[in-house]
This record gives structure tokens, sequence and C-alpha cells, in this order.
């Protein structure tokens, strides 16, 4: 059974396993790799994307799920607010090892897209589902506020 | 430092329309590889100037988040007298007769060297490149070459101008110098000022490539099942439901476990869980974690092999105990700790036509890696290129002794035949539970001091396994020195000190975690001090200041306690703690501002003094810093893994074993202290100082001693 979801606005059409969780499709079938694994079970945010403009973990959505959906990975972002979110992160060079960073910059571009002057509180809620081991918390804390200016 | 760099013809591959610059070493068979002016290339250098003016540093160092990518280029732009825009980066090939670390001896990274041992050597490289482009250009335009200068990436001669890339050419048929002239620190532009990150880009944009982002065309993807307590063995197994999931290859059986390789990574993965495998325990570690921790436990407890003496501390200890002194008597322990890099180890392997084989990997000791590869695929290592790809993390984790990764990536290559590319990668379970921990630490003190805050006597044991017996770091000492580094010369003024150390053998892989041995040392002594100048009612810091010896930790001590405000009135629900530890030649000090919340620690704020010698760019030192706090947080306060029956680790994935997450990370204020020595580490340095700190702080708060880790656990759930 073919499953058809757009993806970075084109449309694909996939008859993987059903089963198949979405971060294996855009990695391993559209050799998109900008979106990374980390756990498997939605606990570090590294696979991060967009589905339909919310935040999703895509090691455990499965494709089957996806059908009709927009899906939008780091590699086709687009926006004020990611251009400001990413602008930002080289501005004050928040990645170290940089592996967990696509999924970083996916939750913070949602944060800034919803509440586009977020609080400290705010920046936690949103963002503390995305682990980084280098623990750059406080350069993302301080990208998103000069995003935040930013847009 | 020892460097040895002697520039010669032989290490310049002439007539490319690239300048390449090498070290010239004893290069047998030295291939000098093809060239064309649209495609440089350089296996024997560490800088390539192409005629596009760029100029590539070929790094010996991985990067996996520490910076040396950006600080190797730091020092080769300032004595080129680059523009920073021009300057470019890769990893250097697996060769040790290049490439090797020069306080290693063989090419890896790693005890927080990558600037110490690079910083003479990569600016002579640069100082080399640059007055032969000044040579090249007095030629070509009949000037001294004393006439020239040379800025921001352009070479200028009375009105002549040119970039390096259109000298390149002239350049790579010059005479190199034989002893380069170094710049003076007072002329220094780029050593010691922020630099953008020369990677930043491409991690913020998911342009990064990653071992696991390799995708060569017809590969497999290969997953694996271990044994499920350390040292065990496949003793049966059923793989026929697996073989039927639809794009599996093959199902292999090597020494580490066993392996499914599949047209896809959902397939392997699907197949993995419908392996059904019986395991023999036969030789394998089969204790649980209380039988381990009393193991530890009871060893501190008894005398061990002496590491360090100073004058008499028994006799010391019971004339002060016959004097009436509190004897301050304390036992600690630390867990065994996983890495957890967020990149879960992976490697592709690939065959060429030829039949030699392609390696990539976050390879952090190459010499290591590499001769592993060629061992267990039983071929000659100079038909094995070992590619080594940017990591998303190590912090110990890929500088292993024993090569256990490339060693199982390759079992698992020959197995499958090689007539395809395989990835082999582990998933986060096969991380957690697999081992090459920081081992299990327990320490016992006993110690004294005076009502003036003199210490009168020290006895110390410590008991952890040893990181480097049975391994190629192995030294034969009887006491592994990364257990004791730290304390084996205290810091602290103490004329009658003893330390003794057990080195426990147990069947759990043991492995080097950001700061080592630090991870404990400092842990142990920053707090029992603590403890004592309070029990004295002495204060923390000028306490310390009295026992200290080196000024260099006089100095980041007072300037943390400044930056902190130390002093100032609290409020009484926060409390402040200190610690200043030395590691890898770096001074750190940090104070740290704590309360509990909900029942559980909450730091507002670090403070850190650092002197890591001469600066290179401080916008790495203070992003390490903070990394290396919240990396050493996150440890202290939730993590440990255990072992349940029969041996099997308890913990699978980051839901229950805890990183720091957002909410959790404190403010960091760092301040860098300036200096002329060498430098020295930074990755590591950040990470020692900040448990005994928020201890410190938690005892001051409310009369608890953190002696045993993790100070939360477990229990403490996710979420703000």
């Amino acid at each position: 059974m073919a499953i058809e979801l757009t993806v970075n606005g084109k449309s694909v059409k996939t008859d993987v396993d059903p089963d198949t969780p979405l971060l294996w499709v855009i990695r391993d079938e559209m050799k998109l790799t900008g979106t990374k694994f980390g756990c498997g079970m939605a606990q570090c945010g590294a696979c991060t994307v967009h589905v339909n403009g919310e935040t999703r973990r895509s090691c455990v959505t499965p494709v089957k799920f996806m059908e009709g959906s927009e899906v939008t990975t780091i590699e086709g972002l687009e926006g004020k607010e990611a251009s400001a979110v990413q602008k930002a992160w080289t501005g004050i060079d928040v990645p170290q090892c940089g592996y967990c960073q696509s999924g970083q910059v996916m939750s913070a571009v949602a944060l800034l897209k919803k509440v586009p002057n977020p609080s400290d509180e705010d920046i936690d809620t949103a963002m503390n589902g995305n682990i980084c081991r280098c623990a750059t918390y406080v350069r993302i804390r301080q990208a998103i506020k000069n995003a935040a200016k930013e847009v | 430092m020892g460097t040895v760099f002697n520039p010669s013809r032989r290490g310049v591959l002439a007539g490319s329309g690239a300048l390449v610059l090498g070290l010239a070493l004893p290069l047998k068979g030295k291939k000098v590889l093809a060239q064309t002016s649209s495609n440089p290339f350089a296996p024997n250098a560490f800088i390539r100037i192409a005629p596009d003016n760029t100029v590539t540093i070929l790094s010996k160092h991985i990067e996996f988040g520490q910076g040396p990518w950006t600080g190797l280029a730091t020092l080769v732009a300032e004595e080129l007298d680059a523009d920073w825009d021009q300057m470019r980066v890769e990893h250097a090939p697996a060769d040790v007769t290049k490439y090797a670390n020069v306080l290693f001896g063989v090419q890896g990274t790693g005890g927080s060297t990558a600037m110490a041992s690079s910083y003479t050597q990569m600016r002579q490289a640069g100082a080399t490149a640059r007055a032969m482009l000044v040579q090249a250009a007095a030629e070509k335009w009949g000037m001294k070459p004393s006439a020239i200068t040379v800025s921001d990436g352009i070479v200028r001669g009375s009105s002549n101008s040119a970039t390096f890339g259109e000298l390149a050419e002239a350049a790579s048929k010059i005479e190199p110098p034989v002893e380069p002239t170094l710049k003076a620190k007072k002329d220094f532009k780029f050593i010691g000022t922020d630099r953008p990150k020369i990677d930043s880009l491409r991690k913020s944009t998911g342009t990064a490539e990653f071992t696991i982002d390799l995708y060569r065309p017809n590969m497999l993807v290969a997953v694996a099942a271990h044994p499920p307590a350390f040292g065990g063995t496949l003793a049966s197994m059923d793989d026929r439901e697996a073989r039927n999931v639809k794009g599996v290859v093959d199902i292999v059986t090597v020494p580490q476990g066993v392996a499914v390789l599949a047209e896809n990574t959902f397939a392997a993965l699907k197949a993995r869980d419908k392996l059904v495998l019986n395991w023999s325990d036969d030789g394998a570690e089969t204790r649980d974690s209380a039988a381990l921790r009393q193991l530890f436990v009871d060893a501190a407890r008894t005398d061990g092999i002496e590491a360090a003496k100073t004058g008499d501390a028994a006799v010391a200890l019971a004339a002060a105990e016959e004097d009436g002194t509190f004897i301050h008597e304390a036992e600690f322990y630390f867990p065994f700790l996983a890495h957890a890099t967020m990149e879960p180890l992976d490697a592709v392997l690939e065959r060429a036509e030829d039949g030699s084989v392609d390696v990539w990997m976050g390879s952090q000791i190459q010499t290591i890696d590499h001769g592993t590869l060629a061992a267990v695929l039983g071929m000659d290592q100079s038909n094995i290129r070992l590619n080594t790809m940017l990591a998303g993390g190590s912090f110990g984790r890929l500088a292993t002794p024993t090569a256990h990764f490339a060693a199982e990536a390759a079992a698992i290559f020959k197995a499958s035949g090689m007539d395809r590319p395989v990835k082999f990668m582990w998933t986060r379970t096969n991380d957690i539970k697999g081992g090459y921990y920081r081992p299990i630490a327990t320490h016992k003190v006993r110690a004294a001091m005076d009502r003036s805050g003199d210490i009168l006597g020290w006895e110390q044991t410590v008991a952890s396994q040893s990181l480097t017996k049975g391994t190629p770091f192995d030294t034969g000492a009887e006491v592994d020195a990364t257990m004791i580094e730290g304390i084996k010369e205290p810091y602290y003024e103490m004329p009658d000190h003893r330390l003794t150390a057990h080195m426990v053998d147990i069947g759990v892989p043991p492995l080097w975690w950001r700061s080592v041995g630090h991870t404990h040392t400092a842990y142990v002594m920053e707090t029992m001090i603590d403890e004592m100048l309070e029990k004295q009612g002495l204060h923390p810091v000028s306490g310390r200041m009295r026992l200290l010896k080196d000024p260099r930790e006089k100095a980041v001590l007072a300037r943390v306690a400044e930056m902190a405000n130390f002093n100032r009135k609290m409020n009484p629900e926060r409390k402040l703690g200190v610690a200043v530890h030395k590691s890898f030649g770096t001074y750190c000090a940090q104070v740290a501002e704590v309360s509990m919340k909900n029942g559980k620690p909450k730091v507002h704020k670090v403070w850190c003094a650092v002197d890591c010698g001469q600066p290179i760019n401080p916008n790495v030192i203070r992003a390490q810093i903070e990394g290396g706090i919240g990396y050493g947080l996150g440890a202290v306060l939730f993590d440990e893994i255990t072992l349940g029956q029969g041996g099997k680790v308890d913990q699978s994935n980051f839901h229950d074993y805890r990183s720091l997450r957002i909410h959790e990370m404190p403010q960091i204020e760092v301040a860098i202290i300036d200096s002329d020595e060498n430098p020295t580490g930074i990755g590591e340095p950040g990470t020692p100082p900040i448990g005994p700190a928020i201890a410190n702080a938690l005892r001051r708060l409310d009369g608890t001693r953190h002696h045993n880790l993790p100070i939360i656990g477990l229990n403490d759930p996710v979420g703000v």
C-alpha cells in the first residue's frame, strides 16, 4: 500500500513497510540526513520535524499515519522565523558536536512561530524535549531570544 | 612540548598550483598523488592553499564539539596572516607517520591535548607557508622579501598585491625556511580573540555530515544484538522469523553477538526484535550492582598499594586524635556512568574494486582503530583507508584503547562477504547497555584540620577499575595513573599525606569519561576540604587560599570568588558552593548558587574562572566550560548505570539514563585568565569542579553530605 505525503513541499509516494517510522523514510528513502536518530523512543528530540506545522518526533511516528501530511525537515525550513533562528544559532556559535542541533532548530522555529517573544518558561517548555549532551543550553536559550528580536 | 618540526623540500608537493606543506618525517613509499589545479589534493600535509584562495587545514584531531577544527585553523591563520573567511578544515586521513599526536606518539585525540600538542607545530606550519608565499612574491615582483607584507590574506609589496591563491603555484616551488619565525604575542591578531567557529553554519542547517549520514550506493544497514551480561556469548539462535522480515539480507554471528544486515534501517531493527537468542553466561560478569558496589566499598576500607606518601599521616592523625582534634572520616561512592553521546556508535565500510577498503567512522585514536580494522579484516593496513568523520559527541567514548567498535564493525563487514557497503550502527539501547562506562570508584578518607586551618594529616584510599590495564596504554604501573590523577600530589599543603589504591578487576569494560579520574578525585578532595573548613568555622575561599600552593590555582579561586561576590548577603534559601581543581594542565574554579525546589536541587548560576594558558579562542573556551559544567551537572545529579539480576544492565535509553535538560541548565559566567604559558586543555577541565561546588552548596543549605552519587538519582521525573 503506497502512502502519499508531502515532504518539504514535494509530493512523495512511498511503499515501505507502513510501520516504518517517518524518520527512516526521511533518511533511508529520501536521503535527507539533517534529521537525526538519537534514541528511537521520543526521548531526545534529535529527530524532530514539523508535521502540519507542529513539532513531531519522527522516530516514533509510523509513516502510515502520515498519509496526506505536510512534513518539513530542516532541509525544507523557510520563513522569517527559520532564518532568524539559524542566523542566531551561527551568530553565537550554539553548536558543539552539532548532532542534536537540527532537532533543536526545528523546535525553536516552531516555538517562535507560536510565541514570538518567548519567556524563559516558554523556552523551557518548548525545548526540554530536546537533549543536548554537549549542554549547549545556555546558548540555545540566548539564540532563541536573539532570534525573537530579529523576527 | 618536544615538537619536532622540520619542514624540507620533500614535504612539499610541487607543480600543481597548490602549495602543500607537510612534515618531513621518514615516509616510506610516500605516494605523490596526481593533482590538478582545480582539484588540489594533499595527503601529506597540514595546510593546502588552493588557487581558489581557500586555505584548508587537515586536522589531525577529530572534531566532535570541543572545537579543534576552529583552534587549529586559528593557529595557522595567525602565522599565515590569513583572512578568517578563507580558512577551511577537513579531517586528516589516518596516518601515524604524519599525523601523530606529539604527546601520544600515535594519531589520536584526547586528554584535552589538541591545542597543547599543536600550538607550536601548527603555528610553524603557518609561518612556513607564509614565508614561502612571501618569497614567491619577492621573486615575482623582483623585490626583497623584507619589503613584502602580509595581512588579511593579501600579500603586498610596493604597488603589487596578490592573494594566497594567486601565489600558491609559485610558492610550491620555493624552498621552505628551516626555522620559520613565529610571531610575538603582542602581534597576535587571531590567537586570544573571538572568532566564529568554522563548523557552526553547517551544524545549524543540518548539512554537517556525520557517519550516520553516509549512504553509499547499494549499502546495507546492520544492527546488532549483544549478550545481556558482559562477557556472555551466543549459545544458540533461532533466526527463522527474523529472516522472513522483508528487506533482511543476512544474519551473521560475530564474537560480539549477532548482526542483522538489511536493505534499510527499519527492516534491520524489526528483524533484530524477532531473533530468538539464547546466551551463555560462562565466564560472564553476572554479579549485580549491590555485589559490585560492596566489592569496591570493601576494597577502599583496606590499605591498598601505596601511590603517594609525604611525612607520616598515620602518626600525625594519631597525634591529632590524642589532642582532641576532630578526625574527619568519610566514604564516597561513584557509580558507573555511560557517556551517552548523541550519535550512537557507527561506521560505514566499503570494499573498492581493487580490493582495498574504506572505513568511515568517528575515530578518535586512529592508529589503534586502523590496526584493529586491518587485523580483523585480515588485510594489510595500507589497503584500508580510515576516514575520520565528524562525530556526534564523544566525551571519551570514541577513544577506545581496545578499538572494540572498529573490531565489531569489521567482523560484521567481513561476515557479510564485503560485497556491499555496510553501515553498522548501534542503537541507543546498545549504547546505554554497552559498557565502557566511567568505572565505579570508591574512596575512604581520614583527615584532620586544626583551628587555624592547617591540615594535620590525610590518609586516603581509592578503589576503581584500571582504564589502561591490558590495553596499549598499559604502562605496567601497579596503580593506574588515571585513578589517582588530581590527588597524587595534593594541591593543598598537607605535610603528612598518604594515598593508596586498589585496582579492582571486574568484567564490566571501563573507559575514560570526560575528565577521567578527576570526576571522582576532585569531588572527594573538594567536598572534604569544604567540610573540614566548615567544621573549624573557616571561610571556604580564604581557608582554601591559605592551603593552596600554586599561584595560578590561587588566582582562579580569587577571581571566581570576586565574580560571584562570594561574601554578599544571600537569600537564606540559596547557598553558594565553591570548588577549585586543576586538570589537564588547566586551573578551574567554580562557584555554584543552589537552592532546593520541590525537593530537588536547583542550580541557578555557576561562575567559573579558568586559566588554560594562552587562550586561543575565548569563544570556544567559554563554550567548553559551559558544556563541561552541563555534562558534569547532569551526571552528578541523576546518573547511574546499575546491573540487575545476572549482571544485566538495568537502563536502556534516555528515560532511565537521564541527561540534563534545558530547564536544569544554570546561567554560566566565565572569566578567562590571560596567560603567556603554553595552552593547556579545555575540553575536560570544566567538568571536575561542578559536582563538589554543588555538593558544598547543598550541604551548607541543609547539612546533608552528598558522598554517594548520584545526588538525586533515577527517580527524578523528566520535565519542568
